[in-house]
């Protein structure tokens, strides 16, 4: 069907968004690396020559570093835990038969549209404050010490604000994969005499496993790089320094870009070791 | 009996889901509250829910504080911007991926999605320089363009998976028909094609419109669009509660409108065609 004629035509429609992208990718990442081997200090001497790998043999010994690796999984691995497990139980729940399902999901689906801005100056002032927020007046109500979310709890408090931004998302994509499920299979099932538990674990569950995979996927590619909701809450403080917000301090704060972009070199490792972990995943439930 | 039941478990569905709905969108429920309190009734202890003297004052303190016209100006030429400008490359792209497709398809949107990966923080210093560069530092051209890349692995993704739908032997019936090759994509394929290419611009502006690095790192005074605006208020300045609501409540209005209108088509298109 495809004659020669058309195939260059396709790759010429192709062509400028494979160039820009290309682009896109190749001109800053070889700078980031011409930077990463030298020192560079933009407001104390520009450029000061050549180091070699100093700054990479610098950026992983600096106290901050694998500790700042250990936050960004361990937001990425929360947030993502959290959203999943309830978003498989939320759209369990919104695909029982009930009255006003459109109006539960309007609700449901708000968060996703909040700038990350606005959700984390929002939480940390009127839910999060020690004094004024509506979490400590709940603690003092059952007569708790109320909690300093953000410092004392800081990384699980980041963890809750990324996780209700990113439920909506997971509840959706799950509930339109389970409203696809076979109705017959599940009452078959039940009539066979399998509990509750057993149809959702062999039913239910498997039936998920791509949707689960798609969450996985486009909530990692986002969720590594989140920054605002750290920005305007700790700044980085009590423990919250993920990867991505040490490199900004580096480059932005102390103004040592050879430094940083050591460091951003290695955020791009990260970053690659798991998305071809992913990739691979999504790779092969695409062929399906 | 049974159907006695199924009504009760229906009660109870029912009475679960809204639970759980309103505690989600109780955040932003709060939030609307609060910006038609006064100050001092937004820190009241216990707090009120409902029963305060709604007033209007924080929305004109806001409005008299910053120039929230040119915040919202700018926010709506960036997501729009770069929407508009990603479509009309992602089109022909998609397009051409979903009707001649070729062994490499698979690999260029896979690669084009890992693209996606690439951690902003690690090119931000070179894309900061190229920006000086050009003088362009702080403008919204910059981020017009920065966003329409940024998203652009994912205006491409879901627009091929929104024409991979359509079904070829419709094209190949109206060729029988003598269409000319004009003709086919006016009439045939245009209008099957809109409402993807309808829900991908919506979930593209939304994107854009909550972009929180970029916006954050490269505007200052001129370009700076509405996330920046409320980053502003991350330094508390005395009794803000009230005010830090309206002005939030500004910022996310037209975007939540905006998806509770499109909510179906928005989720459909995210999956990437995975799921169904």
């Amino acid at each position: 069907m495809a004659t020669h004629h058309s195939r260059s035509a396709a790759r010429l429609m192709m062509a400028p968004a494979v160039v820009l992208l290309l682009g896109w990718m190749l001109v800053p990442l070889t700078m980031t690396l011409y930077f990463s081997f030298k020192k560079y200090l933009p407001l104390r001497g520009g450029d000061l020559g050549w180091v070699g790998f100093d700054n990479y043999v610098r950026f992983v010994s600096s106290s901050a570093f694998w500790p700042s690796v250990m936050t960004t999984l361990t937001i990425v691995g929360g947030v993502l835990l959290i959203t999943i497990i309830f978003g498989v139980l939320l759209a369990i729940l919104l695909n029982q038969p009930m009255w006003g399902q459109g109006f539960v999901r309007i609700l449901v689906i708000a968060p996703f549209f909040v700038m990350p801005t606005v959700s984390a100056l929002v939480w940390k002032n009127m839910f999060m404050d020690p004094n004024y927020g509506l979490l400590a007046h709940l603690w003092e109500f059952f007569g708790a010490q109320p909690v300093e979310w953000l410092s004392q709890a800081s990384l699980t408090s980041i963890v809750m604000i990324v996780s209700w931004q990113w439920l909506p998302f997971a509840t959706l994509i799950l509930l339109t994969a389970i409203q696809s499920l076979d109705s017959e299979q599940l009452e078959a099932a039940e009539m066979d005499g399998a509990p509750a538990l057993k149809r959702f674990a062999f039913i239910t569950l498997p039936h998920l496993g791509r949707a689960i995979t798609v969450v996985l996927l486009i909530q990692t590619i986002f969720l590594l790089s989140i920054f605002a909701e750290i920005f305007v809450t700790t700044g980085g403080a009590f423990g919250t320094k993920t990867l991505t917000y040490l490199i900004f301090q580096r480059v932005l704060e102390s103004q040592n870009v050879g430094l940083g972009s050591a460091g951003g070199v290695y955020a791009i490792i990260l970053a690659n070791i798991v998305a071809i972990f992913l990739m691979r995943i999504v790779g092969k439930n695409l062929d399906k | 009996m049974a159907r006695a039941i199924t009504q009760q478990r229906k009660v109870i569905n029912t009475a679960a889901a809204w639970a759980v709905g309103l505690l989600i969108f109780f955040p932003i429920l709060w939030t609307i509250l609060t910006s038609f309190k006064t100050e001092a009734q937004a820190i009241a202890d216990p707090p009120i829910f409902l029963g305060f003297d709604w007033t209007l004052e924080n929305y004109t303190a806001v409005l008299e504080r910053s120039n929230y016209g040119r915040f919202l100006w700018n926010s709506i030429i960036i997501a729009g911007g770069s929407t508009f400008l990603g479509i009309l490359i992602a089109v022909p792209a998609a397009w051409s991926m979903a009707f001649v497709p070729s062994k490499r398809t698979k690999d260029i949107l896979l690669w084009m999605l890992s693209t996606k990966m690439l951690p902003a923080v690690g090119v931000l210093y070179p894309i900061y320089l190229i920006c000086i560069q050009f003088g362009i530092l702080d403008s919204k051209i910059a981020l017009v363009f920065i966003l329409m890349l940024i998203n652009l692995p994912i205006i491409v993704w879901m627009l091929y998976t929104y024409f991979k739908e359509i079904p070829a032997e419709i094209l190949e019936a109206a060729r029988m028909d003598g269409a000319s090759l004009k003709e086919e994509v006016l009439y045939v394929l245009t209008p099957m094609a809109i409402p993807g290419i309808a829900s991908t611009i919506l979930l593209n502006v939304i994107l854009a419109w909550n972009e929180a690095f970029w916006t954050l790192n490269l505007t200052a005074a001129k370009a700076a669009p509405l996330t920046a605006f409320i980053a502003s208020y991350s330094s508390p300045e005395g009794l803000f509660y009230a005010k830090l609501s309206a002005a939030s409540t500004m910022a996310i209005a037209p975007i939540l409108i905006l998806g509770w209108f499109s909510q179906k088509q928005l989720v459909s298109g995210l999956t990437f065609g995975a799921v169904k």
